[in-house]
């Protein structure tokens, strides 16, 4: 399996447990929790695997802080250091 | 260790804690898989993109984005039900570099509102308007909106929307597009995925005509209510796309430039405009009263047309100027012209108790109808001057002196019956010498714009007040007048 290239975190305090991220999430890497947060609902959370960092939970979750993307920054190509680099920090 | 950045997170155009109650300060009001959550999201990040968030002003609506106020840390103005397009109106008009939303459900907008979204969309002010359709009412618990499809159960419509009764489902987009003014209009769907992001697109970009300040936009957003629908969010976000696509399709409706309008109205003040930008002319009150001079009650009566109203409005006005306390009544109907009208002047040295008068010391008859009406109200010691040569056949006897004072044909004769009050005026000056005729002047130069009519104006009152000295003067000589009056201006 292809390592994934974001992750999501879910505020269990203020999903509402409505599901539309669960559904809606491209690679199905989303899944409401089968124990209850403290007002009654099942909240959504990331499985751990596959996330593409493409934010549509985000977009289709109804909460505005409830869900945070992250996405994957591309390791650095360690790159030899070229000369005069330091004036571009000018 | 991997490093990751943050991609999508909380828009800082909403506040941290929503303070709408002591508990639950980190979520909304909303029901779980409401649509009016995503709508706030997409305008917080196009607000924020924008950044624009410091002088962005939201105008909520009633219903259940009532409290967006709690949400947008920015300008909000809540208003009363369907009224956020005319509110908005006035936000945006005085403050033209602010961006201005409206946030309006169905009912909001498309029932109690209907007028004020018209209206402001065929003036095309500057503002953007979020319509946030979900084809029912939601806060009061799922009434029939003007947008419930037909067939559609709601409380008020138990067997489902029946045309024949409820009508059919308003089209807001498209009655809008039919206005000249408008310049963006667009229907989105809030139902999967893709047409989310559509939507998206679609509220930044009519943020952005405003911010341009190209003209009014309207989204219309077709949004999922699962709690009164009875469904799972799910099952609402099909429902959008399986019934409600087909009643409202989607789309832009509006999209083009308005070629600038010329401004046609005239730069100008106020003050300019109410003439208050010359010096006003001060108005020493004599500190108190001669007690010599009597209390005063006069009725003018007419027909609408003959200056009766305005000829009480003068008396009490130069009372005022005498330092008397007075009071102006008026009473007419609903004709501009040839309907009766009457007012009552008290002028008195006591504050006025009541502005009306039962028994007028003097009842200023303008015509026939009114001398008739009215004589038998004036006191005993009363006089009433009646507008014509002689007194008309069949009039009841009464106690009170009558003069009568052709004051139509005195002012036809200088030139306009529009002065016919104004000879009256001279008469009632002459009659009673509670007001001096200085005041009258100057109060008719303050007044009268026109000096060709104030010239006339002024001759009018002269001729009142040597008409009634005739035959004060044939009478009695109590009241007899010595001297030549000074002229006028």
């Amino acid at each position: 399996m292809a390592q994934a290239r974001g992750k999501v975190t879910i505020d269990t305090e203020e999903c509402k447990g409505c599901g539309v991220c669960v559904d809606a999430c491209p690679p199905k890497c989303l899944e409401l929790l089968p124990g209850l947060n403290p007002y009654g609902v099942h909240p959504a959370r990331y499985t751990g695997m596959n996330c593409s960092g493409c934010g549509i939970c985000f977009y289709v979750c109804p909460e505005p802080g409830a869900i945070t993307v992250y996405r994957l920054i591309a390791p650095k190509v360690a790159q030899p250091p070229m000369e005069g680099s330091h004036a571009a920090t000018l | 260790m991997d490093e990751y950045q943050v991609i999508e997170s909380k828009s800082p155009v909403f506040y941290d804690k929503y303070e709408r109650k002591a508990e639950l300060q980190h979520q909304t009001h909303y029901c779980p898989g409401c649509g009016h959550g995503v709508v706030h999201k997409l305008i917080a990040e196009a607000i924020a993109d924008m950044g624009v968030q410091d002088r962005t002003i939201l105008v909520t609506p009633v219903g259940c984005s009532v409290f967006a106020y709690y949400y947008f840390d920015m300008g909000n103005v809540q208003a009363a039900h369907g009224r956020a397009p005319a509110v908005a109106t006035a936000v945006k008009r005085s403050n033209p570099e602010s961006i201005v939303i409206g946030y309006q459900g169905d009912g909001d907008l498309a029932a109690i509102g209907t007028a004020e979204i018209v209206h402001a969309a065929n003036r095309g002010e500057k503002i953007t308007i979020f319509f946030v359709n979900n084809a029912i009412y939601g806060m009061t618990g799922g009434q029939l909106a003007p947008t419930t499809l037909v067939g559609q159960f709601s409380t008020t419509s138990p067997w489902g929307r029946r045309p024949s009764n409820e009508g059919y489902p308003l089209r807001m987009a498209e009655l809008l597009a039919t206005l000249e003014a408008p310049v963006y209009i667009e229907r989105v769907a809030l139902c999967d995925n893709k047409n989310i992001m559509k939507a998206r697109k679609a509220v930044r970009k009519a943020l952005e005509l405003q911010r341009d300040g190209a003209g009014f936009s309207f989204i219309e957003i077709l949004s999922p209510c699962p709690t009164i629908w009875k469904m799972t969010p799910q099952e609402a976000r099909k429902w959008i796309e399986e019934k409600m696509l087909a009643v409202f399709p989607l789309g832009v409706f509006r999209d083009r430039k308005l070629a600038p309008m010329a401004d046609g109205v005239p730069q100008t003040t106020v003050t300019k405009l109410l003439g208050l930008d010359k010096p006003l002319e001060v108005v020493t009150r004599p500190m108190a009263v001669k007690d010599s001079q009597p209390d005063l009650t006069v009725k003018i009566a007419g027909f609408g047309g003959q200056g009766v109203l305005l000829l009480g409005q003068i008396l009490a006005e130069m009372g005022m100027r005498e330092g008397r306390e007075v009071s102006w009544l008026p009473s007419y109907g609903p004709e501009m012209r040839s309907g009766s009208a009457h007012c009552h002047v008290c002028l008195s040295k006591e504050r006025v108790g009541s502005p009306v008068i039962e028994h007028p010391d003097v009842l200023i008859a303008m015509n026939e109808p009114s001398l008739h009406k009215f004589s038998k109200m004036v006191e005993a010691h009363g006089t009433i001057l009646y507008n014509n040569h002689k007194l008309p056949a069949g009039l009841p006897p009464c106690e009170a002196k009558i003069y009568c004072v052709p004051a139509s044909e005195i002012a036809d004769g200088l030139g306009t019956t529009k002065a016919t009050n104004m000879v009256m005026l001279g008469a009632l000056l002459e009659l009673t010498h509670t007001l001096p005729r200085e005041t009258a002047l100057a109060l008719l130069k303050a007044k009268v714009r026109n000096v060709k009519l104030l010239d006339v104006d002024c001759q009018a009152i002269d001729a009142g007040m040597a008409c009634l000295r005739k035959q004060l003067g044939s009478s009695t000589d109590a009241h007899a007048h010595d001297g030549e009056l000074a002229p006028c201006s």
